[in-house]
């Protein structure tokens, strides 16, 4: 048989075997992901939704070109954002005196800073359609500004949630941003993402398989998930 | 008559004004205009609606119907004229009175929900919402089907719950617009009776129709307009029987007018 699909056999195997084991390394590396990409998520969430949702709401000049800015920054790239970050947390720059280069402290930033205008930008379409189609019924009965916000979030709450999840894809997924800020430091700054790259260039598959196969779960069940989310609402609510 | 007003605008109506202590009215419009990008949509239009009871605003599509009911709703200000109901601005009488768009608006939420969600914006207390709610539904059927997402009732089953959650609350003055397009005769039925028993307990109805049948059917008063004009207004005896206006009654004849 070919000597590399003999080795590749075999990575999948022991890649398995780490999973199904409970490989401490692997699991350390996969909690670090999902606490560094979570933390990122709600602490842009927290600031996203309520500005998404201003931005739909509140007429205000130049709110188009707000618009289309936040939907171009969501194509931002990963790994520019992780130039930033790393300018901005080095020793010499602005914010280099807090000593948070190379801390899971600056991969949150970073990628809080990449998920932010995803939860932003879809938190603002989904409350702007929204209000589209109640403003009428909610001037009619008289709701202040406030009920009016209260209420499109409320029904608007399955669309948010679906925004939020495609942050978080999208956050666990990137490589860019953490490898720059995070340096890939075993042990306290290794995720998933760098680890796979770190492990294939120096050709331990068998890792680096073991948390690609993990990660295409995550992905696509968080992919799913939403999918399945807005669907129910779409059935259920209409 | 290019700019001044139709002769059947400049009528007084005193058959119509009968005696009421309504808080809203009369409704009064006085030369009364919509624009939208400089195309007029309502054109000097002045009435005088004194009576409670049900006054139906008749006249093909196009006539400018929705708009006029919108402006009196205050949704849509007009380009000029004026309009009050009663002592009240436009503005001032709407939290007094509820409207059913053409497509009523149903939220993302449970039939309950959706005539809950009325109550809690306009502070009722809390206790006595079960109640409201309960007598509400009651009153639309729809009682058995509390718990269903508003938006998965039928056409008519929807139109029900829009009107009652219109009137949870009792408004001095009801705005339907076209409120049984597209229903079969029996949800039709259904929806004409929930409007007389709302209409019965006191409410005023305003409602639009391009339905000759059910103006006659529904009318105290009849207010029949065409091409963005007020042609006629009069009591639904007088104008089925022999309406004034030439339009008006080639339009009874059923003549489609262009």
């Amino acid at each position: 048989m070919n000597p590399g699909i003999n080795e590749f056999s075999s990575a999948i195997g022991a890649a398995i075997s780490m999973i199904v084991t409970l490989d401490p390394g692997l699991v350390e590396i996969v909690l670090l992901s999902l606490r560094i990409s979570l933390s990122a998520v709600i602490i842009a969430s927290i600031v996203a939704l309520p500005l998404g949702a201003l931005i739909a709401l509140q007429p205000f000049p130049g709110r188009r070109g707000v618009v289309v800015l936040l939907n171009a920054l969501m194509g931002l790239p990963p790994v520019v954002v992780g130039l930033m970050v790393y300018l901005l947390l080095s020793r010499a720059g602005p914010l280099g005196p807090m000593g948070l280069l190379f801390t899971p402290t600056a991969m949150i930033i970073a990628q809080s800073i990449i998920v932010f205008p995803i939860i932003a930008a879809l938190s603002r379409q989904a409350i702007a359609d929204l209000h589209e189609e109640y403003d009428e019924h909610l001037r009619s009965i008289g709701c202040t500004p406030m009920q009016s916000v209260v209420t499109l979030l409320r029904d608007g709450r399955y669309r948010l949630l679906t925004g939020i999840m495609a942050g978080f894809g999208r956050a666990i997924a990137e490589v860019g941003a953490v490898l720059i800020v995070g340096g890939n430091i075993l042990h306290s700054t290794r995720v998933m993402t760098t680890t796979i790259a770190l492990e294939t260039s120096k050709g331990n598959l068998a890792l680096a398989l073991g948390l690609g196969l993990i990660l295409v779960v995550l992905a696509l069940s968080v992919n799913g998930t939403a999918l399945v989310i807005s669907d129910a609402a779409q059935r259920r609510y209409g | 008559m290019a700019n001044g007003a139709h002769p059947a605008e400049k009528r007084e109506y005193p058959e119509l004004a009968a005696a009421n202590d309504h808080p809203l009215l009369p409704l009064v419009a006085r030369q009364l205009r919509f624009d939208i990008n400089g195309c007029q949509i309502i054109r000097n239009i002045s009435f005088w609606i004194g009576s409670s009871g049900r006054t139906i605003i008749l006249g093909p599509n196009g006539a400018g119907k929705t708009v006029l009911l919108r402006l009196c709703h205050g949704l849509i200000h007009p380009t000029g004229g004026e309009l009050r109901w009663g002592d009240l601005s436009v503005a001032e009488a709407r939290t007094q009175q509820a409207m059913v768009p053409q497509r009523p608006v149903l939220l993302r939420r449970s039939v309950a929900a959706n005539v809950q969600h009325v109550l809690s914006v306009k502070r009722v207390p809390r206790k006595q919402r079960q109640d409201l709610v309960a007598a509400a539904l009651e009153q639309a059927g729809l009682t058995s089907l509390a718990s269903r997402p508003a938006r998965t009732l039928s056409g008519g089953q929807q139109q029900r719950l829009a009107i009652a959650r219109a009137c949870v609350l009792r408004p001095a003055v009801l705005l339907l617009d076209e409120p049984t397009t597209n229903l079969d005769p029996g949800a039709v039925r259904e929806v004409e009776e929930m409007i007389r028993t709302v209409g019965a307990a006191g409410t005023k109805i305003l409602m639009t129709t391009h339905d000759i049948a059910q103006a006659r059917r529904l009318a105290s008063d009849v207010m029949f307009l065409n091409d963005r004009r007020l042609l006629e207004h009069a009591s639904a005896a007088e104008f089925f029987s022999s309406p004034k206006d030439e339009v008006a009654a080639r339009f009874l004849d059923g003549e489609l007018l262009d």
